[in-house]
């Protein structure tokens, strides 16, 4: 199974090379696939996987914030739904695996064409605050629903079989399962980024009442991209439901929003592989530093503070300045 | 109204709480004309230009194009009849190199581009227009700049090759020439005349040379209203247009 997944990556990796893939980005998406191959012989399968859940939900973030220009800090709320939705359906439904994250996933589209629709018609802050206000509106509804577990979550989610066939029980089959949904995920971004709707979507980025006098009518453009956007966070919210086998208030807490701005932040917003850089920095410090407890967020907050200030484009942006070729 | 009438405003108002920008302003703009809007600083053209494309909601009156009225109509569907304009402070898309900021409007050929799966490859079958595009604003060797580095002058040129990429029936242009260097105006200049001989251009402009030489029709505006019109013999000897002028001068 895993020889399967690969070709087929790889496959979608030579096909964008010929597309015109710079050379450069070639061999990051390449260099990934080989550390994400040797990777679980290395470190423990379950961080590895939360490090990938995580980088497709930044990676998924980025492509609101960074290519469309639009600050959600209420990402969590197509992350956690999608996270419920797919464990409800796996344990409750007794869906396959494949089918729990296509059901959550399609559960955070049509939550992101809902809220989208009416934040987009807001600019700025009032965007954000309208996310935010939405998020909470989720919140609240998961602390209260019946099926969603409240406080306990839903917790026992029976990984199954993938397409009846694969037992997804072992962390180490799992794994390639999961490197293969994120890679999948980060080449359609990456698509997305470089295709001719990316292209528009930079234009209204970049200089909106331009697009407009050119005839572009770039609400429509703007829901397109936070659909596109809520649903890749979905994705990555029902893998991860997978993974810890549990859905729970977490996903969907407003702090959840924040990391996730956090980390792409920290990688680099508007770069492609930044929200990785980030993701992977955020999950191992809290990860190797669970044992300080609360302090976990006070050192982050420095971190931040500390990126912030010495290179404001991230980590990745930084790199990308100094060898002067977009990343 | 009378035949060749193109675009057509009747008594457009625009009040910011208690101040009229514009005020009660008729405007017809005939086709195939270079009808040039001129007044001193903070006459209301720019505001008439955000009004008539409506980037900004009119207070008050209406506007028809094409014997369509557009008063109600989106800034975007407005651009797709075949109306579009500039802007006064200089529009690129800073990020994107000079051939992608034309194709962004070539782009609009294609209908919507929500085609996000697609390889933005597919784009390059408009790169030959994009080029002789460049080229008629003197930005050849300029294709692979990004639009933030280009001087002042010819983040204009690339605006007004932006425009004309979209092969509009009108075009409102705002200052199209304001910071540009002289042997860039005359190539400017002779470029809006040569495009406006299958089109109507309506256009703001301070340099009065520019004025004289390019226009068909002049209209004065003057704290938002219209203080003359004709051809610039006509209005250059208006005594209120030269009191306008001076006036502005003192305050
Ligand atoms: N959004 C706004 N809110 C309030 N007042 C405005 C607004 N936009 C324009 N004005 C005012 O309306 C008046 C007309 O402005 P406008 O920009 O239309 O002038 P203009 O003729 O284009 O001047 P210039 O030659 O300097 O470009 C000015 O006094 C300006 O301060
Ligand atoms: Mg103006």
């Amino acid at each position: 199974m895993t020889a399967v997944t690969e070709t087929e990556t790889t496959g979608i990796a030579v096909q964008q090379a010929r597309a015109g893939m710079p050379l450069h980005h070639v061999a990051i998406f390449v260099a990934l696939l080989a550390a994400g191959l040797v990777a679980p012989f290395l470190l423990y399968p379950v961080f590895l996987m939360k490090v990938l859940c995580f980088a497709l939900f930044a990676c998924a973030f980025n492509l609101l914030l960074g290519y469309g220009g639009l600050l959600s800090f209420g990402h969590a709320a197509y992350f956690g739904s999608a996270s419920y939705i797919a464990a409800h359906a796996a344990k409750v439904w007794g869906l396959s695996p494949e089918l729990a994250i296509l059901s959550g996933t399609l559960a955070a589209a049509v939550l992101g064409l809902a809220i989208g629709s009416l934040a987009i018609r807001r600019q700025g802050i009032y965007f954000a605050m309208v996310t935010l206000a939405f998020a909470q509106m989720v919140f609240f509804f998961s602390l209260q629903a019946p099926f969603t577990g409240g406080e306990d979550g839903i917790q026992a989610v029976p990984r199954g079989n993938l397409f009846g066939l694969l037992s997804l029980r072992s962390d180490f089959t799992l794994y390639f399962v999961v490197l293969a949904i994120t890679l999948g995920g980060l080449l359609l971004i990456y698509r997305i980024i470089h295709s001719p709707f990316g292209q528009v979507l930079k234009a209204i980025r970049e200089n909106e009442p331009r697009a407009v006098s050119l005839g572009y009518r770039v609400n429509r453009y703007k829901l397109a991209v936070f659909v596109l956007s809520a649903t890749l966070a979905g994705l990555a919210g029902s893998t991860k439901a997978l993974v810890f086998q549990l859905a729970s208030l977490t996903d969907v807490h407003w702090s959840m929003s924040g990391e996730v701005v956090l980390m792409t932040l920290i990688g680099g917003m508007g770069t492609v592989f930044g929200p990785i850089v980030g993701a992977a920095i955020i999950v191992t410090m809290q990860n190797y530093l669970a044992t300080f407890g609360a302090w976990v967020t006070i050192i982050q907050g420095c971190i931040f503070v500390v990126c912030v200030m010495l290179f404001r484009e991230g980590i990745v942006g930084v790199i990308a300045k100094w060898i002067r070729k977009p990343l | 109204m009378s035949d060749g009438v193109i675009l057509a405003a009747k008594d457009l108002t625009k009040e910011f709480k208690g101040f009229f920008a514009v005020e009660g302003v008729n405007l017809q703009v005939r086709r195939g004309q270079i009808h040039a809007l001129i007044g001193p600083n903070g006459a209301g053209k720019t505001t008439c230009f955000n009004l008539l494309t409506k980037f900004l909601p009119p207070t008050r009156g209406s506007i028809t194009y094409k014997g369509e009225d557009i008063t109600s109509m989106s800034p975007a569907d407005i651009a797709r009849l075949g109306l579009v304009r500039s802007f006064q402070i200089s529009a690129v898309f800073p990020h994107l190199t000079a051939m992608e900021n034309v194709r962004i409007a070539l782009q609009r050929k294609r209908g919507d581009s929500f085609d996000f799966w697609r390889s933005q490859k597919v784009l390059s079958e408009f790169n030959d227009e994009a080029r002789s595009l460049l080229n008629d604003v003197g930005l050849s060797e300029f294709e692979n700049t990004n639009a933030s580095d280009l001087s002042y002058g010819r983040k204009r040129a690339l605006e007004i090759a932006t425009t004309l990429a979209l092969n509009p029936e009108m075009l409102l242009l705002d200052e199209p020439m304001a910071g540009m260097a002289q042997e860039d105006i005359e190539r400017i200049s002779a470029l809006i005349k040569r495009i406006s001989a299958n089109r109507t251009i309506l256009m703001v402009e301070h340099n009065l040379s520019v004025v004289a030489s390019l226009s068909d029709t002049i209209t004065v505006l003057a704290r938002g209203k219209v203080l003359a019109e004709g051809n610039y013999a006509t209005v250059s000897k208006d005594e209120r247009v030269i009191e306008a002028y001076i006036g502005a001068g003192h305050g």
